[in-house]
C-alpha cells in the first residue's frame, strides 16, 4: 500500500472511531472530550494499535484545532461582556485563581517537576471548562437561577485570563528567562487591552470587513484571517491560540453568530483531532503510576472550585443551596486544560508523567464535573434531611 | 413594573420581573434567538421551578395571551362612559370555521353588531384590521359591542 492509501485508511478509522465514541458520549449526556482522549490513548504510542502514518497530518490538524477552539471561544463573548465582567467580578476572579492555581502548582513542585511543571499544572487545575459548564447549566434548566450569572462571569474571567497566561506559558516553555517572561506578560496585556479597545470602538468595521454574503467566501475569509492572525501572534511570541481568541472577540453581532454556525463543524473535526493527538502522545502505561496523585489532585481541586463558587455566590447575596450549585458547576475541567498541557508537551520542556497526570485528571474532572453539578444539591439535601418543598401558592 | 435585566455572558440575556409573592418570572433569550420561560421557586428563590424552552412563535403567542387582558381593560375603561358597550377578547382556535379566512368573510359586524377593533398576533397589536386581513389560529380578536352582540360574535367565531 502506498503512503497516501494508508493515511486515508488510518484517518478514516480514527474519525469513524471518534464518531462512535462521540455518539456514545451524547447518549449518556456527557462531554465527548474524555472519550476522545481515551480513543487517543488506545491508538497511540504504546496503545492497542499504533497509527504512525498520520503523524504529519494529525500534528498540523491539532494545531488548527487549538486555533479554532480559541477562535470560537472568542466568538462566544463580546468585548463589552468581557470588559463588564472584568470590572464587576475581578475579586471572584482573583479568589478563583489563587484557590485553583495553587493546588496544581504545589503538586508539581512536590513531585519535583520544577517551576515550568508548576506553571503548567497550575494552569490545568485553574481553568474550568466553560464549554462543559455552560452546556450542563443549559441542559439542567438553570439559566434562570440567580447563581448562574455568577458562575458564568467567573468562567468569562478565566477565559480572559488565558489571554495573559498562554503567552507567558509559551515564552517560558521556549526557555526564556524571567525577564523574557515579564516581557511576554507585558506584550500580552498590551495586545489584550488594545484588542478590547479596538473591538469596542471599531468592532463593527472589523466585522463588516470579514462579513460576506456567500457562506463559502465568508468561511474562507474567516479561516484565512484566523490562521494569519494566529501565525502572526505566534511570531510575536504571543501564542497562536491567543491571537485567534482576540480575533474572535473583535468579531461581533450577527456576523459572530454566522461565524459560529459555519465554523462549528470544522472546529469539531480539528478539535477532536487535537484531543486524539494529545492522547496519542501519552503512553497508557504511564497513567497507573500517577493515578493516586491524580485522584488526590482531583478531590482537592473539586473542593477548591466548590469553595470559589460558594464564596462568589455568597458575595452576590445568594442562599446556601445556590452557593452549593455554583461551586459544583465550576468543577468540570476540559478542553482548555488539554490546550495548556498540549502546548507544554509539544515544547518537550516537561516530563512525560505530567502529560499522564493531565490526561487522567481531565478525564476524571470532565466526567465528575457534570455529575456533581446535577447531584450536589439533592445529595446534600438528603444527607442533611432537608427535602425540597415547593409550597402551594 | 421594573424589569430586571441580567446578561448571561456567552449565552444571552435574562429579563425578569418579581411578582407580589416574591416569585421571579421572566425569559431567557439565547443568542440564537431561542426563548426560555423561567419561573423561580418560592422555597429557594435562587433556583427555578420551571424552565420552558419555546419557539419564537410560541413565545409571541403566549405574550399575546398575557397582554390581551390589559388591552381589554384599557378599552373597557375608555368605554366606561358609554353604558351598554363592552370589550371582550376571543381567541381564534384551530377548530374555528374562520381560522385562516379573511375577517370580512365572517361578517361579524353585519351579523352581530359587534366590531373587531384589533387583532393581537404574536405579541403585536394590529389595530383597526381591514376586512381582507386573515384570522390565524392563535390570534386574539378584540371585539367591542353590546353584551348580546358579543355573545353573538362568539357564536359566529365558534360555529360559523
Amino acid at each position: 500500500m502506498g503512503g497516501t492509501t494508508l493515511v486515508l485508511i488510518e484517518l478514516g478509522l480514527v474519525f469513524l472511531g471518534l464518531g462512535i465514541l462521540g455518539r456514545l458520549a451524547a447518549r449518556i449526556g456527557m462531554s465527548p472530550v474524555p472519550l476522545y482522549l481515551l480513543g487517543g490513548l488506545a491508538f497511540g504510542n504504546g496503545g492497542l494499535i499504533e497509527f504512525a502514518s498520520i503523524n504529519e497530518f494529525s500534528h498540523i490538524a491539532s494545531e488548527i484545532g487549538v486555533v479554532l477552539l480559541l477562535l470560537m471561544l472568542g466568538l462566544e463573548y463580546t468585548a463589552r461582556e468581557l470588559a463588564t465582567g472584568l470590572r464587576q467580578s475581578w475579586q471572584a476572579g482573583v479568589v478563583d485563581m489563587l484557590l485553583n492555581f495553587l493546588p496544581g502548582a504545589l503538586l508539581a513542585l512536590i513531585l519535583g517537576w520544577g517551576g515550568i511543571g508548576a506553571l503548567v499544572l497550575g494552569g490545568v487545575t485553574y481553568i474550568s471548562s466553560s464549554g462543559i459548564a455552560a452546556k450542563v447549566l443549559t441542559d439542567l434548566g438553570r439559566l434562570g437561577n440567580r447563581e448562574t450569572p455568577v458562575v458564568l462571569s467567573i468562567l468569562v474571567l478565566e477565559d480572559l485570563a488565558m489571554a495573559a497566561y498562554l503567552p507567558v506559558l509559551t515564552t517560558v516553555l521556549a526557555g526564556a528567562s524571567f525577564l523574557g517572561g515579564l516581557q511576554a506578560v507585558g506584550a500580552a496585556l498590551l495586545a489584550v487591552s488594545a484588542v478590547l479597545f479596538l473591538a469596542i470602538r471599531y468592532g463593527q468595521r472589523i466585522t463588516g470587513w470579514i462579513h460576506s454574503p456567500e457562506q463559502e467566501t465568508f468561511l474562507l475569509k474567516l479561516i484565512g484571517v484566523a490562521l494569519l492572525v494566529a501565525g502572526l501572534a505566534s511570531a510575536m511570541q504571543v501564542s497562536a491560540a491567543v491571537g485567534a481568541f482576540l480575533l474572535g472577540i473583535a468579531i461581533s453581532g450577527a456576523t459572530a453568530e454566522s461565524a459560529v454556525r459555519v465554523l462549528a463543524p470544522l472546529r469539531d473535526i480539528f478539535a477532536a483531532m487535537f484531543f486524539v493527538v494529545f492522547g496519542l502522545n501519552t503512553d497508557p502505561a504511564s497513567i497507573p503510576p500517577v493515578l493516586v496523585w491524580t485522584i488526590v489532585l482531583g478531590v482537592l481541586t473539586a473542593g477548591t472550585k466548590m469553595a470559589t463558587g460558594w464564596w462568589a455566590a455568597r458575595q452576590a447575596g445568594i442562599g446556601r443551596w445556590g452557593r452549593l450549585r455554583a461551586g459544583a458547576a465550576l468543577i468540570a475541567r476540559g478542553e482548555f486544560s488539554i490546550v495548556i498541557a498540549g502546548l507544554a508537551v509539544a515544547s518537550g520542556a516537561i516530563v512525560p508523567e505530567l502529560a499522564a497526570v493531565v490526561t487522567a485528571y481531565v478525564m476524571l474532572m470532565a466526567v465528575t464535573g457534570p455529575i456533581a453539578t446535577r447531584f450536589a444539591e439533592p445529595a446534600v439535601r438528603r444527607i442533611s434531611r432537608q427535602p425540597e418543598a415547593e409550597p402551594a401558592s | 413594573m421594573d424589569v430586571e435585566e441580567t446578561p448571561l455572558p456567552g449565552i444571552g440575556l435574562r429579563r425578569e420581573i418579581v411578582l407580589d409573592n416574591g416569585r421571579r418570572v421572566g425569559i431567557v433569550t439565547h443568542r440564537d434567538g431561542q426563548t426560555e420561560l423561567i419561573i423561580s421557586r418560592l422555597d429557594d428563590p435562587d433556583a427555578c421551578l420551571a424552565s420552558v424552552p419555546m419557539s419564537v412563535e410560541e413565545a409571541a403567542t403566549l405574550g399575546g395571551l398575557l397582554g390581551g387582558p390589559k388591552l381589554v381593560a384599557q378599552l373597557s375603561e375608555e368605554h366606561s362612559e358609554l353604558p351598554g358597550v363592552s370589550t371582550r377578547q376571543f381567541p381564534v382556535t384551530e377548530g374555528s370555521p374562520f381560522s385562516g379566512h379573511a375577517l370580512g368573510e365572517a361578517r361579524i359586524r353585519t351579523r352581530s353588531g359587534a366590531s373587531v377593533v384589533a387583532i393581537i398576533r404574536e405579541g403585536q397589536v394590529m389595530p383597526s384590521p381591514a376586512p381582507n386581513d386573515t384570522m390565524n389560529p392563535g390570534d386574539l380578536l378584540i371585539v367591542v359591542g353590546t353584551p348580546d352582540g358579543l355573545d353573538a360574535a362568539a357564536k359566529i367565531l365558534h360555529g360559523g
